[in-house]
């Protein structure tokens, strides 16, 4: 066992998909509580489809990929949150639109420039192989970022999510609240793009939440025990898709599934 | 000076106008009940008042000490998360008003008594998803009473619940106002408890309303229509 974990990492790519993955699910998973329960789960989806278009986009006029990434979904999660909040469009539908439009935007712009090749298919369910030095650098410097935002914030985070019209009325700066769930949520996204893919990264939003609700009953051991369940079943899924020669992302879902089925059998006997 | 006072306040609500040119002189210590039919504008009225929403014309004004943010709002059971994970503790504390990140010793402080006063200690650790309906409303008054020090803002409080929680609930506001000394607006269907517990009632229809002693509103005709029998069983 100890054997079989330092062989796998003494691949550096390896390291890096374990480094930049335990903080995308980390941050993914605290967000993910409060996402989950603003009924916003499918923020996280239509925003990695608006990073799949960027990223197509980037790499076609040979620009640095986070960079220009970034800024683009940032953008698209506050045009989100304004659609949904105005209700001019429905919410879903709002993200529904945005995420296939950007999806078929980045499609043709792929096979206009590469031609539809492995490339595709690494944006889509990730790759490993995917990151540089760089890219390990910018994550972890921007996952600290959010997990510190998080904490700051924390209370009025729940606040918010919990009663947005009670926390607006007692001066709880709900706007800017929610624009900083949506900036926090784009920098995940983006950062967790890499290893996960554009089709899989908000899984990572949505099951830890889920499956910390089958068991948990107040708000901070739901976000903490998603924090735990996330990294877990990051570090479990990446060791068997090593194992299994299973794509990384698609397995840490997996994983994700076990864990729910678990949880949610253990809420069962609880009652 | 009053604690609120509307001038000529008029509200629309999606573009149309549901509160038209009110008068109102919200005064410290007073018990207010607003009645009226759904859709005469009442909880467009409780919007207005909380600020979230602001006047097409006329003005909302607050004095004697009181700021806007300084409301202690109990909104409408509907619009509260039935499914949502969180603590006894940690619903009434998020009432507590604060910069910083973190729960003070202060907030602590102010959130126990609260928790107190509504005799809800014991249940501190609960979940709230897992009260009973008049638990669920003991514990958001008392997340209300750790926003404010002087103002409690009541959105249909006892609806949906039974007669006999009911009755209690009322039993605490009134205490709250007599002993606490807590200004109450209240916005109620239960016309009965409204002319019981309040010293005015505003009645708020399609143009016409009225705003006057509970004793007055039997005599008016808009009470006698409104309150009907009720009123003097």
């Amino acid at each position: 066992m100890l054997e079989m974990l330092s062989t796998m990492f003494s691949y550096q790519f390896m390291v890096r998909a374990l480094i930049v993955g335990v903080l995308v699910s980390l941050c993914a998973a605290l967000l993910g509580v409060s996402l989950v329960l603003k009924r916003y789960s499918m923020i996280g989806d239509g925003l990695s489809h608006v990073g799949f278009g960027a990223l197509a986009v980037a790499t076609a006029l040979g620009m640095a990929p986070m960079a220009v990434t970034i800024p683009v979904v940032v953008a698209a999660a506050f045009l989100l949150l304004r659609l949904s909040s105005t209700g001019r469009l429905k919410g879903d539908a709002a993200i529904a639109m945005i995420s296939t439009g950007a999806l078929a935007v980045g499609v043709i712009v792929l096979s206009l420039s590469t031609g539809m090749t492995s490339d595709v298919n690494n944006y889509l369910f990730g790759s490993m192989l995917a990151m540089s030095e760089g890219d390990v650098s910018l994550s972890v410097v921007l996952g600290a970022v959010v997990l510190t935002l998080f904490v700051l914030f924390y209370r009025r985070i729940f606040a918010v999510t919990f009663d947005e019209t009670f926390a607006r009325a007692t001066g709880g700066h709900a706007e800017a609240c929610n624009m900083l769930l949506a900036l926090l949520t784009a920098v995940t996204i983006v950062l967790g793009m890499r290893v996960m893919g554009t089709m899989l990264i908000s899984s990572l939003i949505i099951f830890p939440a889920l499956t910390a609700m089958r068991v948990c009953r107040s708000f901070k051991s739901v976000t903490l025990c998603a924090a735990v369940v996330s990294v877990i079943c990051f570090f479990v899924g990446l060791c068997a898709s090593y194992l299994l020669s299973t794509a990384a992302g698609a397995t840490v879902v997996v994983a994700n599934i076990l864990a729910f089925v678990i949880f949610a059998a253990a809420g069962r006997l609880r009652g | 000076m009053a604690l609120i006072t509307c001038e000529k306040a008029v509200f629309a609500y999606e573009g149309r106008v549901v509160v038209d040119a009110l008068d109102l002189a919200v005064e410290r210590g007073e018990y207010l009940c607003i009645v009226g039919e759904n859709g005469s504008g009442k909880s467009t009225l409780v919007k207005g008042l909380l600020g979230l929403i602001s006047p097409v014309s006329g003005r909302v004004r607050y004095g004697d000490g009181l700021r806007r943010t300084e409301i202690g709002y109990l909104p409408q059971r509907t619009d509260v998360q039935n499914d949502f994970p969180a603590s006894v503790w940690e619903v009434v504390s998020s009432g507590c008003r604060g910069r910083g990140p973190f729960l003070t010793r202060a907030m602590r402080q102010t959130a126990m008594e609260n928790m107190a006063l509504m005799d809800i200690t014991g249940i501190r650790d609960q979940s709230f998803m897992r009260l009973s309906g008049g638990q669920q409303q003991r514990a958001l008054l008392a997340r209300a009473l750790c926003a404010t020090r002087s103002l409690l803002l009541l959105d249909e409080p006892v609806a949906g619940l039974d007669p006999v929680v009911t009755r209690e609930l009322y039993e605490v506001i009134a205490m709250l106002h007599r002993k606490r000394g807590l200004t109450v607006v209240m916005i109620s269907h239960d016309i009965g408890a409204a002319l019981g517990y309040a010293d005015r009632i505003l009645h708020m229809a399609h143009g016409a309303t009225f705003l006057g002693t509970p004793e007055a509103y039997r005599q008016s005709p808009l009470g006698m229509a409104f309150a009907g029998g009720e009123a003097h069983a």
